[in-house]
C-alpha cells in the first residue's frame, strides 16, 4: 500500500506540472449591457424569448454569438474588445426592429474597446403603462393602461388579449405562472384604465407574497409586451 | 557451412530474385485491386447493383424509425420518457431552433451518391434494359423521398441532381447552389413520382424495394403537405420568405389538393396492386397491432417498409426498450416509452363521440370501477391496440403471457394513499397485520425508470415473438414508411379540403369501420377537426404528428407552452387546436375500506406525473429547423430561416 500513495503523488505531480502552463487569451472581460428602450420607457419581455444577436466579421466563418432579453428588457454580453454588429433577428420581440432595403435586419455598429452600456431604442406596437398592482385577500388586482405606439395601418396591430400573470417566484410569464387571467383584445372598452384580479391558489410552502406583472399579447406577434414585475405581499 | 555452399545460396537467391523481379513494369501497375469492385463491373451484375441499391436504402431518413431509436418516437407530450437522462422531453420549455434537423455535410453525401448510382446506372451498357430501369426508377424514388423528408424539416434546400467534383483550384463558388423555393421542392417530388411510377414494379410482395405505390404513396403525400402548407400558411404570414423558400402561396392549394386526391385514389383503385385494409384477426385490437407485426403476404396494407431479420445482426431494439417492465426480457432494460393520457383520451367511444376517461361522476364524486378495463369500455379499437392498459387481459393473455400489474397504491376511505416506490417494499394495510403489496409491478411510480409514470404503455410496434426483448436476439418487426391506411386518410383529406365531403368520409369510414365504428360519419359531419382527430389516432408513434401539426401550422397553438389543468385535460377533446403540452398519466388506484360495498373496486386519478415540470412550446421560428451557421458560412447563397 505505500507504494501506491508514491504513484498517486507521483501522478498529482505530473497532473500539477502539466497544468502550469499559461493559457492564451484572457477571458473576455468588456461587458455589453443595455436595455430594450422606447422614448425613456422600458419594454419588459418574456425571458429567455427574445434572442438578439452579435457579430464579428474578420475571422473566417459567419456566426453569431447569440444572446437573449432578460424578463426587465436587458441583455449583457462578456466579449473582447473589437467591432461587433448587433441585431434582433426579423420576427422577434414585440416591437419593430429597423430593416434595411433588402428587408434583413439592420445592425446596429457597435465598438467596444472597454465595458459599455448600449440601450436599445425600438419602437413596440404598444405600452403598458400607470401600472399599479396590488393584492389582498388570496387575489391580486392590477390597474394599468394601454398606449397603442405604432398607428401606422401598414404594421399597426391589434390586441389579442392582455393577461394578469402570478407566480410564486420572480419569473412570471406565460410559461412561469400559477394563475393567470386573461381578457380579450375585444373586450377592452377603455384603454387607458383596464382593470383584471386574479385569484391566487394555495402555495406549497405557504407563503406571504408573490410576484405579478401584465402581459399584452399582439395579434400576429408571438412575443408578448410585459410590464415590470411587482411583488405583492399580502 | 563451407564457402562454396555459401555463394550458391547467394547465387541461388538472387536468381529467385531475378525471375520474380522480371514482371514488366505496365503489366505491375495493371493488376486489378481485389478489395474495390470498379465502377464498370459493379454496373454489370444486377446482383452488385442490388448491393449498392440496399446500401443507399438503408440510408433512408425518416422521423421516427427503430433504427434511431425509441427516442425517435417520443416528445410533443404523446407519451412520458421513462428513463433516467431522458426526462428533457418532459422537462424543457420548447425546442431549440435546430431540432429535428440532419447533418448536412452526411444528407449531401448521401444525394451525391444517388446522383452517383443514377447517372451510372444511366450509363451501364452490361445491364438488361429492364434491370436498368427499375434500379434507375429506385434511385431516382429515394432521391426525391429523400428530398422530401430534407422538404418537411427545411422548406427549399439546394436541389442539385447531378453529382458534383470540386476542381481543386481554390473557388468552390460553381458549387454554392441556392435554396430551392418549397413549392419547387414538392414539384420536383411530384413530378419524379409520376415519372418512375410505371417503370416500378406493382409488386405487393417485394416490400422492402420501391414499388408503383410507393412512388404513388409518396406523391400523395407530398402534394397534400404542399396543399396544406399553400392553404394554412395564410394563417402564419409571418412563417415565409420573400424568395419562396419557406412558404407556398395559396392559390396552389387546390392544384395540390387535386394531385394528392389523384394520386391515392390511383393506390385506391387497384392499379399499383390490390391493396387493402388489415382485417385478418376477430379482436379488432389486436388485428390493429398485428399490422405492424405481419410481415407476410396477408397484409396487403404495408406498402413500403423497411425490414429486419431476427438472429441476422439486422434488427432493432425497440421491444427491448419499451416492453412492459414486469415481462422484460431483459432486467434492466423496458417500459421507456409511456403513452400520455391525452392521447389515450383522444380515442373516441364507439358512438362516434368524444369524451373523457370517466374518472368522475356528475358530482364530482370518483367512480368506481369492479375491473380496472371498465374505464376504457366502449371506445375505438385502436386505443387497444396501440396502448397497453392496466390489467388489460382480453385474450386472455395479452403480452407474453401476463397481465399488466398497473396499480398506483391502495386508496383508503378518509382519501389517503398506502403505496410504496417499489412493488417488492410490502406493508401493512390500517387494521391489518400481514404485509401486502401496494403499488403495481409495472408502475406507475414517480421518478423510478423502465416502469410506467402515465398508467401505460406502448403496444404499436412491440413484438411479442418470444426472445425479441432481449438485447442478443433483437426484434425484426418492420418499420413502415408508408401504409394503405393513411393512403386513405391522405385521400379523405384532399377531398374534403376539395370540397367534398362525400367522397371524403367514403374514405374516412373505411379506417373507422377497421376501428369497431358502426355508425359512419355522414359528410355533414367531416370536419377539418375529424381529420386532425383521426390521423393523431391512426398514425400515433408513425412519426407523422411533428409534421402535420407543422403544415397544418397547428402547432403553436397545440404546444403553446401554457401548462394545463385537469379542466383543459377533459375538455375540448376531438378539436384540432386542443392544447397539449403536458403529457398526463391516470393511476389507478385500490379502494380500501372493509366496511364499504365498493371495497376493492378501482379508482382512477387523472395525474400530472411529478417528473413533468416542463411545457412544451412551439415558437414561430420552430415551423422550419435552423440551417446551421456552418452550413450557412460555407455557402452564403442559403438564406436564413424566417424567425429565427
Amino acid at each position: 500500500m505505500k507504494r501506491n500513495y508514491r504513484y498517486i503523488l507521483l501522478f498529482l505531480a505530473c497532473g500539477a506540472a502539466a497544468a502550469c502552463s499559461k493559457d492564451n487569451y484572457k477571458a473576455p472581460a468588456a461587458i455589453l449591457k443595455g436595455r430594450l428602450m422606447y422614448k425613456g420607457d422600458s419594454i419588459g419581455v418574456e425571458r429567455n424569448q427574445v434572442p438578439l444577436q452579435l457579430y464579428q466579421y474578420g475571422f473566417g466563418k459567419i456566426g453569431p454569438i447569440n444572446g437573449t432579453f432578460s424578463q426587465e428588457g436587458a441583455f449583457s454580453f462578456s466579449l473582447f474588445a473589437g467591432d461587433y454588429k448587433l441585431i434582433i433577428p426579423n420576427g422577434q420581440g414585440p416591437f419593430l426592429w429597423n430593416l434595411d432595403a433588402n428587408g434583413n435586419p439592420d445592425s446596429v455598429d457597435v465598438v467596444l474597446k472597454g465595458s459599455q452600456t448600449l440601450d436599445l431604442e425600438v419602437t413596440p406596437y404598444y405600452l403598458i403603462k400607470n401600472t399599479s398592482i396590488s393584492g389582498g385577500s388570496g387575489a391580486v388586482t392590477a390597474n394599468f393602461s394601454v398606449t397603442k405606439v405604432i398607428n401606422d395601418p401598414a404594421t399597426a396591430k391589434d390586441i389579442e388579449r392582455v393577461t394578469l400573470y402570478v407566480n410564486k417566484t420572480q419569473f412570471v410569464s406565460g410559461a412561469d405562472n400559477i394563475a393567470k387571467t386573461d381578457l380579450a383584445g375585444a373586450g377592452i372598452t377603455d384603454p387607458s384604465n383596464i382593470s383584471l384580479n386574479v385569484t391566487v391558489p394555495a402555495t406549497y410552502p405557504a407563503q406571504s407574497y408573490v410576484y405579478a406583472r401584465v402581459g399584452l399579447k399582439i395579434a400576429g406577434v408571438e412575443d408578448m409586451i410585459f410590464s415590470p414585475v411587482v411583488k405583492v405581499t399580502y | 557451412m563451407n564457402v562454396s555452399k555459401k555463394y550458391f545460396y547467394l547465387f541461388a537467391m538472387t536468381l529467385v530474385l531475378g525471375v520474380t523481379g522480371c514482371t514488366k513494369d505496365s503489366d505491375f501497375l495493371e493488376i486489378p485491386p481485389n478489395s474495390i469492385i470498379p465502377t464498370e463491373t459493379m454496373f454489370s451484375d444486377p446482383a452488385l447493383v442490388l448491393s449498392v441499391l440496399g446500401d443507399l436504402y438503408n440510408r433512408q431518413l425518416d422521423f421516427s424509425n427503430f433504427d434511431q431509436g425509441w427516442g425517435s418516437f417520443a416528445d410533443f407530450s404523446e407519451s412520458l420518457i421513462s428513463d433516467d437522462g431522458a426526462y428533457g422531453y418532459v422537462q424543457n420549455t420548447g425546442w431549440g431552433y435546430g431540432a429535428w434537423g440532419v447533418d448536412w455535410k452526411a444528407a449531401y453525401t448521401y444525394i451525391r451518391e444517388l446522383n452517383l448510382f443514377i447517372e451510372r446506372d444511366s450509363a451501364s451498357t452490361k445491364l438488361t434494359d429492364a434491370d436498368k430501369a427499375r434500379f434507375l426508377a429506385e434511385g431516382r424514388f429515394l432521391r426525391a423521398n429523400y428530398y422530401f423528408e430534407l422538404t418537411k424539416r427545411y422548406g427549399g434546400v439546394p436541389l442539385i441532381l447531378h453529382s458534383e467534383t470540386y476542381d481543386y483550384k481554390g473557388d468552390p463558388t460553381y458549387l454554392q447552389h441556392p435554396r430551392a423555393k418549397e413549392s419547387d421542392m414538392y414539384d420536383f417530388i411530384i413530378s419524379e413520382a409520376e415519372a418512375i411510377k410505371d417503370q416500378l414494379p406493382a409488386n405487393q410482395n417485394d416490400k422492402s424495394r420501391a414499388s408503383k405505390a410507393a412512388a404513388l404513396a409518396m406523391e400523395a403525400r407530398a402534394a397534400l403537405y404542399a396543399g396544406s402548407i399553400a392553404k394554412y400558411g395564410a394563417t402564419t404570414p409571418a412563417v415565409s420568405l420573400p424568395g419562396g423558400e419557406v412558404g407556398i402561396p395559396a392559390s396552389k392549394a387546390n392544384d395540390y389538393y387535386q394531385k394528392a386526391l389523384t394520386a391515392a385514389q390511383s393506390i385506391i383503385n387497384g392499379d399499383a396492386g390490390p391493396y387493402k385494409l388489415y382485417k385478418v384477426l376477430p379482436d379488432l385490437s389486436d388485428n390493429f397491432a398485428a399490422i405492424f407485426l405481419d410481415k407476410s403476404s396477408v397484409n396487403q396494407e404495408s406498402i413500403f417498409i423497411t425490414d429486419y431479420k431476427a438472429l441476422s445482426g439486422r434488427t432493432h431494439s425497440f421491444t427491448t426498450n419499451n416492453q412492459p417492465f414486469s415481462v422484460t426480457d431483459e432486467p434492466d432494460d423496458a417500459g421507456r416509452i409511456d403513452p400520455s393520457l391525452n392521447l389515450v383520451e383522444s380515442f373516441e367511444m364507439l358512438d362516434n363521440t368524444f369524451a373523457p376517461i370517466p374518472t368522475v361522476d356528475g358530482g364530482g364524486n370518483p367512480i368506481y370501477y369492479d375491473h380496472p378495463q371498465d374505464i376504457f369500455a366502449g371506445r375505438d379499437a385502436r386505443l387497444r391496440g396501440t396502448v397497453m392498459t392496466p390489467f388489460d387481459q382480453a385474450d386472455p393473455y395479452r403480452y407474453k403471457g401476463a397481465v399488466l400489474d398497473i396499480w398506483a397504491g391502495y386508496l383508503l376511505a378518509d382519501g389517503s394513499v398506502v403505496t410504496s416506490g417499489n412493488a417488492a417494499d410490502q406493508v401493512a394495510l390500517p387494521g391489518t397485520t400481514t404485509k401486502v403489496q401496494v403499488v403495481g409491478k409495472d408502475g406507475p411510480i414517480n421518478g423510478v425508470r423502465y416502469h410506467t409514470q402515465t398508467g401505460f404503455y406502448i403496444r404499436k410496434f412491440i413484438d411479442p415473438t418470444i426472445g425479441s426483448g432481449r438485447r442478443g436476439r433483437g426484434s425484426d418487426v418492420p418499420w413502415i414508411h408508408y401504409r394503405y391506411a393513411e393512403v386513405l386518410l391522405n385521400a379523405a383529406e384532399a377531398a374534403f379540403e376539395l370540397g367534398d365531403p362525400g367522397t371524403a368520409a367514403g374514405y374516412i369510414n373505411q379506417v373507422r369501420q377497421r376501428a369497431g365504428f358502426t355508425t359512419d360519419l355522414t359528410p355533414a359531419e367531416i370536419t377539418f377537426d375529424r381529420i386532425v382527430h383521426e390521423r393523431r389516432v391512426e398514425l400515433a408513434f408513425e412519426g407523422h404528428i411533428l409534421y402535420d401539426m407543422r403544415r397544418w401550422r397547428l402547432a403553436t397553438s397545440v404546444w403553446d407552452g401554457t401548462a394545463t389543468n385537469l379542466s383543459d385535460l377533459r375538455s375540448n377533446i376531438g378539436t384540432a387546436g386542443k392544447r397539449s403540452t403536458q403529457p398526463w398519466g391516470l393511476w389507478p388506484y385500490r379502494y380500501y375500506n372493509p366496511a364499504s360495498p365498493n371495497n376493492g373496486k378501482w379508482v382512477f386519478r387523472e395525474v400530472l406525473p411529478s417528473k413533468v415540470t416542463g411545457t412544451n412550446r412551439f415558437t414561430l421560428g420552430n415551423y422550419y429547423t435552423f440551417i446551421g451557421d456552418d452550413v450557412r458560412a460555407a455557402n452564403p447563397k442559403i438564406v436564413k430561416q424566417p424567425n429565427q
